[in-house]
């Protein structure tokens, strides 16, 4: 079965610096890293001191508000150090590789005959749960839940980002097996979106819709808008393409194999460099990214729309597919406000060029501006193709009057939905983090 | 470029936190920003930016009143030497003489208009702890545009305060105004000093000492004074035709084409037809101002104009019936009260007699448009965006209401010939409410597709 979804609001970024589609086996980095800042809300208890000696699957630490939400080591060593941050919080649990990387072994299961039961029960001891993110709200799902339906996106339109059907191409069989254990956990379907001329069409136990469009069509927030709309008191889950797979070699191999796969992009890598790169989860940039003077670039993991900003030894985030370089902006501009100046920035305003002079562009970091209040109306509604009024939710998010969030659709975004209306609004407003901090009230006040 | 910057820098260095002036920085950074767009780098979010800040869109806005300002100078003092040098025309006056004359003229108007202002806006940037926005940058341009150019200095200071601090920074300063600042700058100079803003004498530079009026044609179509006779045979043709309605005995040598390119008395900057829509095009082209609202606009006030030629339409005939009946002639229905008086029309067919001698109702429409400030205030106030509605749907509706109630109040009262201006302050009023409209809309689709999803649920 397939359905077609046309998306026609948005704005693709065409940025230099893609990634060449060529993979790589990463080196081993000397240090892995799970991070329990990368799962949103979750509220970590450890279950080992340093010291520890773990095997690759075992459980780290787990969620102190759904106990049955492990998160596991990526690879077997020594857990050599907890970094924690203000107030004791948990940053980072860096484990050292002993090399034989011996994992847990959960036993092989073939999902297509398994229960529903056996496989939720696989995924939360395995730490393969943390894949799972649930719509409302985009946090790991509970534990508990069984969703309307499970949405994969593995249509990538972010710019420079890491394209998930490359990305899967090589595993399908783990990709087909991970599929197909998801649909038994929902009461509904699994969707899997990909792009016009896919191979993926013929992936089974999923419904498959080819998507069209600018970003971000490929946002798997807007593909639920189209399908399926997240109403109130709904859940619906969302799992990323790799982690499909991640989630495939479970049942295929009995163990927790958490790969992943990123492109390095961005115009301040080398252009021999630009390559998409296979890590074991939590590896340390400093494996790829050598050498970089972050006064002068700035290390994303992610994309340049929703991706964190991360130094040059740190740890690759849990869910990112993409790792970009791109240099700091911190220069002045002589006039720059000045209409139809400075075309080389991107832009979706009538008042650049930037469109007409089509082509790659370079981008930085530069604010272009500074923040001001809110003036200009209806340059959001052109980036944002749900039937949804952003500029009003993001004022009700604001002021935290939840009726009007739930009224306006705060059920149905992400943070990255609103991504590039970080991108284009003139005020400079921070959209993301409102719709954020405006989710965060949500998960708080009804739950 | 980098001896300027370090000057900057070295200037700056009293206004940095923890320094004697910090305070007073959003002063120094209203400068410097102007000069150079700062090195800020972004710190959450989305990494990269675009291009476009309040600054440009509101430097864009500047840059699209300009045509209408530079003829606005030219036409104030065009009118002006026209009458002086009593001059067969308009522009028979050397360019160079009315263009200098007119910005003589016009200058101080702006100049008074920037400074009242932007002190008002940095001492509230100083007093919030904000930087200074770029909206007064248009606004203080506006307010000398649509004001007569004999308006005394301080009476248009008092104005542009009264706009500055009532009409914005009482309801939060910039982004938060509900009414648009240089309309309600206009409004109050209207209601506050009537006999400066309104009237036969003032829309030229010392029209009252003057032996020639500076009446404008609305005025002089509200007074009736526009000419009767071949009003009546306009109205039989209702002027479809493409034919300008011919001049009057007061208004000599005003065609439509004088009217479309501007060479009339007026506001200083608000009579050029052709000049707005140079700037409407600049607007649109930019996407700085709305098309959705300037369309609606124009939409509403045709369809308005339409409506009331219709009914005049329906006069008129009536009119030319009694005419061919030999019961009156032309001439005394315009000019003879006791004949009409003496007919005993009573009922529909007195209203019949009034809609066909009306002659603000049988002015074509589509001349309604350019006459006036009506297209002037559909481009640049209508289109604010931050009294204006904020949906898509509701500039829509906002503009075409806006459009609609400009030629509404024009005609049914004389008294503000100047519609447009109370029908964008009254739509302002009420954008919130047609977004409210527009929004619950949206909140009701959603609040259906929820129940029918737990309908479903409970069946299966």
């Amino acid at each position: 079965m397939s359905k077609d979804i046309r998306v026609r609001k948005g704005l693709d970024l065409k940025l230099k610096g893609e990634a060449d589609k060529q993979l790589v086996q990463a080196p081993q980095s000397a240090i892995y890293a799970v991070k329990p800042t990368d799962f949103h809300a979750v509220v970590p208890k450890l279950l080992y001191k340093e010291g520890a000696t773990v095997k690759a699957g075992e459980p780290l630490f787990y969620s102190k508000y759904d106990e049955k939400v492990k998160f596991a080591a990526p690879v077997s060593g020594t857990l050599v150090e907890i970094v924690r941050g203000a107030k004791r919080k948990i940053l980072e649990v860096h484990i050292k590789p002993d090399g034989t990387n011996e994992a847990v072994n959960h036993g092989k299961l073939d999902p297509a005959t398994a229960g529903a039961d056996q496989i939720r029960e696989t995924l939360l001891e395995s730490g393969c749960w943390p894949f799972i993110i649930q719509r409302p709200y985009s946090i790991v799902a509970n534990s508990e839940d069984t969703p309307k339906s499970i949405f994969v996106s593995a249509y990538t339109t972010a710019p420079l980002a890491g394209d998930a059907e490359f990305i899967i191409s090589d595993r399908m069989e783990a990709f087909q097996a991970g599929i197909t254990a998801l649909s038994k956990l929902t009461s509904g379907a699994v969707h899997l979106g990909v792009k016009k001329d896919s191979a993926l069409t013929s992936v089974k136990d999923a419904v498959i819709h080819k998507v069209k469009g600018p970003h971000p069509a490929g946002n798997v927030g807007v593909q639920i808008h189209k399908i399926d709309p997240i109403n109130m008191g709904e859940r619906v889950w969302t799992v990323g393409a790799e982690d499909v797979v991640t989630i495939g070699n479970l049942f295929l191999t009995g163990t927790y194999q958490p790969e992943r796969t990123v492109a390095l992009a961005g115009t301040d890598v080398a252009e021999a460099d630009r390559k998409y790169y296979r890590f074991i989860a939590g590896a340390n940039v400093n494996t790829i990214v050598k050498n970089v003077n972050t006064q002068k670039t700035r290390i994303i993991s992610g994309d340049v729309l929703t991706g964190d900003k991360l130094s040059n030894d740190q740890y690759l985030n849990f869910y990112h597919n993409t790792l970009t370089l791109i240099p700091e902006g911190n220069e002045y501009a002589l006039l720059g406000w000045l209409p139809f100046t400075r075309n080389s920035v991107p832009s979706n305003a009538g008042t650049s060029l930037a469109k007409l002079f089509g082509g790659k562009k370079k981008v930085d970091t530069n604010l272009n501006g500074e923040e001001r209040a809110l003036v200009v109306t209806g340059e959001m509604e052109e980036v944002m193709p749900m039937n949804i009024y952003p500029l009003q939710l993001i004022k009700a998010c604001m002021s935290g009057d939840i009726e009007k969030m739930e009224n306006l659709g705060i059920y149905e975004v992400a943070p990255e939905d609103f991504a590039l209306i970080d991108f284009t609004n003139t005020s400079k407003l921070e959209a993301q983090e409102t719709i954020r901090l405006g989710l965060d009230l949500m998960i708080t006040e009804v739950g | 470029m980098k001896w300027v910057r370090n000057k900057l820098d070295q200037a700056r260095k009293p206004f940095e936190p923890g320094q004697k002036l910090e305070k007073f920085a959003p002063a120094i950074n209203a400068f410097d920003t102007f000069l150079f767009t700062p090195n800020h780098t972004t710190k959450k979010g989305a990494h990269i930016r675009d291009v476009v800040d309040l600054k440009r869109t509101m430097i864009t806005v500047v840059f699209a009143l300009i045509p209408a300002l530079l003829f606005g100078m030219w036409n104030t003092g065009a009118q002006y030497l026209y009458q002086e040098r009593q001059l067969g025309s308009v522009l028979d006056v050397p360019f160079w003489d009315a263009f200098l004359e007119g910005a003589i003229l016009v200058t101080p108007l702006i100049l008074v208009s920037y400074i009242v202002g932007l002190t008002i806006e940095f001492i509230f940037a100083i007093y919030r702890g904000h930087e200074v926005n770029e909206g007064y940058l248009v606004t203080g341009l506006l307010i000398p545009m649509i004001f007569p150019v004999d308006i005394p200095l301080w009476m248009l200071a008092l104005s542009v305060a009264f706009a500055v601090l009532i009409g914005k920074e009482a309801f939060g300063g910039t982004g938060m105004n509900i009414l648009n600042p240089a309309l309600t700058a206009r409004a109050f100079a209207f209601f506050a000093y009537p006999l400066y803003m309104s009237g036969n004498a003032i829309w030229v530079h010392e029209g009252s000492t003057d032996a020639v009026s500076g009446e404008t044609i609305l005025g002089a179509l509200a007074g009736g004074t526009y000419d009767g006779e071949i009003m009546g045979a306009a109205a039989e043709s209702v002027a479809f035709t493409g034919v300008p309605v011919q001049e009057s005995s007061v208004m000599t040598n005003i065609s439509f084409n004088d009217m479309f390119m501007g060479y009339i008395p007026g506001s200083v900057a608000e009579t050029s037809a052709l000049m707005v829509l140079i700037g409407a095009i600049i607007l649109v082209a930019t996407k700085v101002g709305s098309w959705r609202i300037i369309l609606g606009g124009l939409i509403g006030g045709a369809a308005m104009g339409a409506i009331f030629n219709f009914f005049g339409d329906l006069g008129s005939d009536f009119i030319m019936q009694l005419v061919d009946s030999d019961r009156i002639t032309m001439d005394q229905v315009y000019n003879d009260a006791s004949a009409v008086d003496a007919l005993n029309l009573s009922g529909w067919d007195a209203t019949l007699m009034e809609l066909g001698t009306n002659q603000l109702i049988n002015f074509p429409f589509w001349q309604h448009l350019v006459v006036g400030s009506i297209l002037f205030g559909i481009v640049f106030m209508a289109t604010d965006p931050v009294s204006a509605a904020q949906t898509f749907k509701g500039k829509w509706i906002y503009g075409i209401l806006i459009g609609f109630f400009g030629i509404m109040i024009r005609i049914f009262n004389p008294a503000y010939p100047e519609g447009i201006m109370l029908a964008i302050l009254l739509m302002n009023v009420f954008a919130p409410t047609i977004d409210h409209y527009v929004i619950q809309a949206n909140v009701s689709k959603r609040k259906k597709r929820a129940k029918k999803a737990q309908v479903k649920l409970q069946t299966a």
